[in-house]
Order: structure tokens, then sequence, then C-alpha cells
């Protein structure tokens, strides 16, 4: 639990890591989720309850923990005043690894990041998706047992976050614990072993990515055009149906069904399509669609 | 308690990594500038005052000038450079992820503040025995001193920072605190011209004259009981405001 003045940011939430799974936090902004993992990393004290992090309580054994962790932090703050090679080996000194290690580690991390080609660039001169990468590198520098990324792939472009998705599944194939957070559920979807979603800093659900999708929205989503003659259809058939802008949504498991009927109450003149449901859904049904400030 | 280990060496490395990368601009400074006061201020106002208690001009303020250059570079490093760091850069947050703690980012930054006033003191040294205003050898106590008189000032830094709202809200203690001891410390005319109330404010309050009283016994290599004195009130504050600045740091930076 975590409070700021009178807002509780983190709401009695108990999630439990496994061993070498990748383990997901989704929610809309403000739902707590960076609070959470800096509560994690020993950055941010709890308000109340317990957190174990390999077993050690966070409030005691912060040193510990912290020399077993990795983090990629949702703000970037890698260091301007050096270039990336310069600042995986300053990070090193950070946990204590010797100059020689630190070199050896820095080359196959920049090689592993392929960043090779950036070693001498300062920081203000490499594009988003470059820091974001160097981060993760950085991140790695003391060959952490545990891995915690808020918002690895934040703002980049399709074949960066393609990049940093395979990265990541290799590190897990490795046997490395990932715990992050992401707003773009189709990240969550291929890369989460295990999820839960969370609002108003509360856990609304966990489960793997398929079970939620079943669970949560059904098989398949069928979306018709908002007219009053699909509703009264509906209405009819006594199927349940949700409003998304002027888009009506059925989530089924007998999509066909219902296409077939819309098709006719609304005698073709509007598309009907039948797509897979995804994990947006889940998200969106159980969160709402207002914006949060 | 402040928790402090031999990582807070670590944090002091990275800036003085830094600091290397720009040595050009870093190492300038402390050569023009007391040849820009010597001139100026000893050898062009110096000619119409001739002696201070005795003292030609130039020696009399020589170790004023090598005071408030360490005073400068300490206070500077530790309120405007290390609010880029720690609220520009995230530079802090980034170090705090790692096994090393909040209490060793804020003394390292005060070391290496410290070590810039050294630094400065270090270099300064061979203009000033150029110009031939210090004797030696005492005159090489100039730079450990600085050490101590720099961590004075950074400490002092440090607690602007930890409180200060904004970047330009730095210039308060600036224009206020600093501008003022740089006059009123004893620095280019002898304290006890001043009225009585003032000479006294500026020995309980001015840290400037402590430090400024100490150089002046090493440039001149004349010591007094009176320098026991000034020692002992710099290592006090140093003390004080050291760990006042870990404290007000946590507060801001641990939430
Ligand atoms: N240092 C702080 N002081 C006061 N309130 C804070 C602080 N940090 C976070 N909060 C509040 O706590 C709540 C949770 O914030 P948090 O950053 O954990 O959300 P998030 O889930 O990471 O959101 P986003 O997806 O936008 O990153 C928000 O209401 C936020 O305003
Ligand atoms: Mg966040």
């Amino acid at each position: 639990m975590k409070r700021f003045g009178d807002l509780i940011a983190v709401d009695r939430i108990a999630f439990r890591v496994r061993e070498g799974e990748v383990f997901g936090f989704l929610g809309p902004n403000g739902a707590g989720k960076t609070t959470t993992m800096k509560m994690i990393q020993c950055i941010s004290p709890k308000s109340g309850g317990t957190l174990e992090v390999f077993g050690m309580d966070v409030d005691t054994r912060q040193r510990e923990i912290k020399s077993r962790l990795g983090v990629v932090p949702q703000e970037n703050n890698l260091d301007p005043d050096f270039s990336a090679y310069r600042n995986l080996l300053v990070y090193a000194r950070y946990f204590g690894i010797p100059r020689r290690e630190a070199e050896r580690r820095a080359d196959e991390l920049l090689a592993f990041m392929q960043l090779d080609e950036k070693r001498d660039v300062l920081i203000d001169k490499l594009s988003g998706g470059m820091k974001r990468r160097l981060i993760i590198a950085r991140a790695l520098v003391n060959e952490p047992e545990l891995l915690i990324l808020d918002e690895p792939t934040i703002g980049l472009d399709p074949q960066a976050r393609h990049l940093i998705w395979e990265k990541l599944r290799s590190l897990r194939a490795e046997g490395n614990t990932l715990v992050l957070t992401t707003h773009y559920l189709d990240e969550a979807e291929r890369l989460c072993d295990r999820l839960v979603i969370m609002d108003h800093g509360k856990i609304l659900v966990e489960g793997t990515p398929a079970d939620l999708i079943r669970e949560h929205a059904g098989s398949d989503v069928v979306e018709v055009e908002r007219t009053q003659k699909a509703v009264s259809r509906l209405e009819e058939l006594g199927v349940n149906y949700d409003l998304a802008g002027d888009v009506i949504q059925v989530f089924t498991d007998r999509p066909n069904d219902v296409a077939r009927d819309l098709l006719e109450a609304c005698r073709h003149e509007a598309a009907v399509t039948v797509r897979p449901a995804t994990l947006e859904d889940v998200f969106l049904r159980l969160t709402g669609r207002s914006l949060r400030e | 308690m402040i928790d402090i280990t031999a990582r807070v060496q670590s944090v002091w490395r990275r800036n003085w990594d830094a600091f290397l990368r720009t040595y050009r601009v870093n190492f300038i400074p402390p050569f023009i500038e007391p040849v820009l006061y010597l001139l100026a201020l000893g050898f062009g106002l110096g000619t119409y005052i001739e002696a201070v208690d005795g003292i030609p001009y130039p020696v009399f303020i020589a170790p004023a000038l090598v005071s408030i250059s360490v005073m400068y570079s300490a206070f500077f490093e530790c309120t405007y450079s290390s609010f880029v760091r720690m609220y520009y850069q995230k530079t802090f947050d980034a170090i705090i992820a790692t096994p090393v703690g909040i209490d060793e980012v804020i003394a390292g930054e005060m070391l290496w503040g410290a070590t810039r006033g050294m630094i400065y003191a270090a270099l300064m040294l061979p203009v000033l025995l150029l110009f031939n205003v210090v004797a030696m050898p005492s005159s090489l106590l100039l730079i450990p001193f600085a050490f101590l008189a720099g961590l004075l000032f950074a400490g002092i830094a440090m607690c602007f920072t930890a409180i200060t709202p904004s970047i330009d809200a730095l210039n308060y203690p600036s224009f206020l605190f600093i501008t003022p001891m740089f006059l009123f410390s004893g620095t280019f005319f002898p304290l006890d011209l001043l009225p009585e109330p003032i000479q006294y404010f500026a020995l309980a309050a001015l840290p400037l004259t402590h430090v400024v009283g100490f150089n002046r016994a090493i440039t001149l290599a004349t010591f007094s009981p009176v320098n026991l004195l000034n020692l002992a009130w710099i290592a006090a504050a140093t003390v004080i405001f050291f760990v006042l600045a870990i404290r007000l740091m946590r507060r801001r930076l641990v939430v």
C-alpha cells in the first residue's frame, strides 16, 4: 500500500511473481503501476503492508535487493554527461563491478542491444529508441536475477518495439524473471505469462492473457455500426452488448450466429465485422472508456 | 542515522569523470581569476592603499582570493550543478536504483564540491607564487584546507538545493548570502574597520570570515590562537551542514 498525503496510490494489492516468468502490470494512467514498481525497487518506501523481494523485506535489506535487480525506469535517466559506453561503465561502478569486468560486460551489452555503432555517442545524440535500448542494456550490467521494466517500449516505432520484444524474450529464455508495465496491450499479450490489470490503485484481475480474454471477453467480438435497428435486434435477442463510441460491440462465443442476426436486422446496410477478442477488449471493459487525467 | 559506505566514491568518481571530460573549461578560471583580481585590486587600487596593517595590499588580499574562489566553486557546484543533476538529468534517481543509497549520493556530491574547491586552490597557488604574494612552504596548507572549507560551503549549498522549489530560486542565496560574504568577511579590507555589531555578526554568521582568517594566517605564515577558533567554527559548522543537507535531501527525494 502507498499513500501520498490523502491520495492512496496503491491500495492493498497482493501479487506473487514466480521465478522465470514474465509478469505484467497493466492499467490506465495513474493506476499506480509506477508506484508499485518503485516500491519493489526499494526507492519508494511503502506506507503499509508487507513486500518481499527474493524473500527479503524491502524496508530492511534494500542494498541486497537492489544489487540483484535490474531497473528500466519509465522516465529516461541516462547520464547526459557521458557516451553510451561510459554510461554503462559508470553505472557498473555503482554496483562495485571491477573495471575490467565492467568493460567486458559493456561491450557485450552494446552488441546485444545492437548499439555498437553508437558506443562513443553522447546520450543527447541518440534517438528515443536507442536510449530505450541503452537503458535496458544498463539494467543488465549487474546480471540481475529480476528485471523490472516500467513501460520499456514507450514512444517507440514498430521496428524498435519488435527488437526490444525479441531481446526480452531471449532474456526470458535464459531463465530471467521479468516484471513489466505497459500500455500496449499487444505487447502484454505477446510477452507476459501472467498479468494483472490495475485501476485506481487496486488489482482488478489476474491471470494469463488467454484466460483473461476467455473469462472477460469471450472468444470473439462482433462489431457493427450503431443504428437503432441493430440495438433493437440485440435487445430482442437478449444479447449483452457494449457501446464504444459509434460502434456496438458484442462479446460472444457464438460470433457467427450473432453476426448473421445483425446482418439480417440491418438488411445488409451496415458493415458487420467479426474478430477474435483481444486483451484490449478486456482492458477497456474492465477499466471503462473514459479518459484519465 | 546516516548510512554512508565506501560506495560514496562511485558518486564522487562520476562527477570527477564528467569534470575531466570538460577539463578545458574547468581549468581556465582558476588561472585567470587571481591574475585579474591581483592586477585590478592588488596593483591598481593597491597603489593608493600601499599597506593594510603593515602588509602590502596584494599580499593582504591574496588569501581572500583563494577563499572566495573555494567558496564560489564549492557553492555553485552544489547548488546549480547539483540541482541540474538532481532535477533535470535525474541522475540521483538513476543512482539510487543501484546499491548506492541516497545518503551516499548526497555525501558524494558534497565531497565532490569540496574537491572542486581544493582543485581551484591548488591551481591558484602557482599564480600567487608567481606574483610573490604568499609565503612558502606554509602556503601549501592552502590546498588541504580548501577541502575542509569547500566541504563547508558544499554543505550549506546542498541545504539550499534541498529546499529550493526551482533553479531560479537558487539566485536568492547567491545574492543575499554569498555576495555580502564576498564583501564583508575581511576580504578586501580588515574586519575591524566595520562597526562593532557587524564585526560580531560576521564572526558569528559568515563562514567566509573564518575561512579568510585562517587562509591569511597560512599565506602570511603567522598563526595565532584566534586561528584555532576559526578552525573550530569551520569544523563544527561543516559537520552540522553536512548532516542537515542529507536529512533535507532525504525528505525531498524519498517519497
Ligand atoms: N511523488 C508523488 N507525489 C504525489 N503523488 C504521486 C507521486 N507519484 C505518483 N503519485 C500519484 O499516484 C498515482 C499513481 O501514479 P503512478 O505513477 O504509479 O501511475 P502509473 O500507473 O504508473 O501511471 P502511468 O501509466 O501514467 O505511468 C497518481 O494519481 C499519481 O498522481
Ligand atoms: Mg507509470
